[in-house]
C-alpha cells in the first residue's frame, strides 16, 4: 500500500510542521511579490487542518484528502485556498474507493490535483505559480517510478524536482495571481506557492 | 422578485461601500449582498459568506455575483459548483469591473431584467470610461 491513512496523516502532520517553522520566510516571499500573507495563510490553513483530522476516525486516504481540501477553502485565504482545497479535493475523488493505493494511484491522483489547479487558477507551467514545482515534480515522479526506482526514491526525486522548480520561478514574469499585478517587478524573487508547494513535496519524505 | 446581486471583494468594508452605491440604483427593488472579507473579517475570502449570500440574493430569479479580484473569483466559481444543479442554472457571474458593473446590474435588476439581460449590461462596464475625452 503506497498510501494508506498512517502515511498520509505523517505527511499532512510533517506539513503543518514545516508551514508553521516556515511561516514568515513564506510572508515574505510574498511581501515581495503579492499581500504579505501566504505563509500566515498555509499556517493557519494546516492548524485548521490538523484540528479536523484528530476526528477523522478510520476514514480513508480519500476521505482525508478530501476533508483537507475543504478544510483549506474555508480557511486558507488568497487564491492559496481555492487552488490548494481543489488539488486536495480532486486528489481524493481520484483515490475515491480504493482500498490498497499502489504507486500508480498516487501518481494519478498527483496528476489529478495537477489538472484541477490548472483549471482552477486557468495557469499552466511557466507562468511563475505553484505549477512550476508541482509539474516538474510530477515527471520527475512518473520518470523515476518508470525507471524502476522504489516508490520512496521516486517520491525524494519528486521533492527534489519541486525545490529545483521553486527556484527556477526566481526569473520568471508573473501573469498570474497578485503578483502579476507588479508585471516586471515580479522578475527576482521567488514565488511563495511554489515555494510552499515544494516544502509539502518535501514532507512527504521526510525533511 | 428580481435578479438577486453579490458582490465578492477581499474586503468587507469595500463590498458593502459597493453594495451602499448599488442600493442607490436600485431603489430596494433588487436584493445586493455583501459577500467580503475572510471568515475573521481581515482581509481576504470565504467560501461560506458567498455561499449565504448566494441563498440570500436568491428570491428564484436567479444571482448575478460580481468580484473585484481574481481569487475572489475562484471562491466564488467554488461556490456556483457546490449549488444544487437547479440553483446553479440561475447563477452567473461577471467578468464586468465591480464597482460599475454593479451599479449597471443594479438598474438592470431593478427593472425586472431577466438574468442574461442582467449580465450583459453589467458587463458593458468594461468599455466605460469616466474621463470627458474617453482616454
Amino acid at each position: 500500500m503506497a498510501a494508506n491513512q498512517e502515511s498520509v496523516l505523517t505527511w499532512l502532520r510533517r506539513s503543518a510542521d514545516v508551514l508553521r517553522e516556515q511561516r514568515t520566510y513564506l510572508t515574505e516571499l510574498d511581501a515581495a511579490i503579492g499581500d504579505a500573507d501566504h505563509g500566515i495563510n498555509m499556517d493557519r490553513g494546516f492548524t485548521a487542518v490538523m484540528e479536523k483530522l484528530a476526528t477523522v476516525g478510520d476514514a480513508d486516504s480519500a476521505t482525508i484528502l478530501k476533508t483537507v481540501g475543504m478544510t483549506l477553502v474555508s480557511t486558507v485565504g488568497g487564491a492559496a485556498g481555492p487552488l490548494y482545497g481543489t488539488a486536495f479535493l480532486r486528489a481524493g475523488a481520484a483515490l475515491a474507493g480504493k482500498h490498497d493505493v499502489q504507486p500508480a494511484d498516487v501518481v494519478a491522483a498527483f496528476n489529478a490535483a495537477i489538472e484541477g489547479i490548472e483549471a482552477r487558477g486557468r495557469a499552466h507551467r511557466g507562468e511563475k505559480t505553484m505549477l512550476d514545482a508541482l509539474g516538474p515534480a510530477l515527471d520527475a515522479l512518473k520518470a523515476a517510478l518508470d525507471n524502476g526506482q522504489d516508490f520512496t526514491n521516486a517520491l525524494r526525486a519528486a521533492a527534489d524536482a519541486a525545490e529545483a522548480g521553486a527556484k527556477a520561478t526566481i526569473p520568471m514574469l508573473a501573469t498570474k495571481g497578485r503578483a502579476s499585478y507588479l508585471g516586471e517587478r515580479s522578475i527576482g524573487h521567488q514565488d511563495p506557492g511554489a515555494t510552499s508547494s515544494a516544502m509539502l513535496l518535501r514532507a512527504v519524505v521526510g525533511r | 422578485m428580481a435578479v438577486g446581486i453579490v458582490i465578492v471583494s477581499h474586503s468587507a468594508r469595500l463590498a458593502e461601500g459597493i453594495v451602499e452605491l448599488a442600493e442607490q440604483m436600485a431603489h430596494g427593488a433588487a436584493r445586493i449582498i455583501a459577500a467580503g472579507g475572510a471568515a475573521d473579517g481581515s482581509l481576504g475570502t470565504s467560501l461560506e459568506k458567498v455561499q449565504q449570500a448566494i441563498q440570500s440574493a436568491d428570491t428564484g430569479d436567479g444571482v448575478l455575483i460580481l468580484m473585484d479580484l481574481g481569487s475572489a473569483a475562484m471562491v466564488a466559481e467554488m461556490s456556483v459548483e457546490q449549488l444544487p444543479p437547479e440553483q446553479r442554472a440561475r447563477v452567473m457571474l461577471s467578468n464586468a469591473p465591480v464597482v460599475e458593473g454593479a451599479v449597471l446590474a443594479a438598474v438592470e435588476a431593478s427593472i425586472g431584467s431577466p438574468l442574461e439581460i442582467v449580465a450583459e449590461t453589467a458587463q458593458g462596464a468594461a468599455g466605460m470610461s469616466k474621463l470627458h475625452d474617453g482616454k
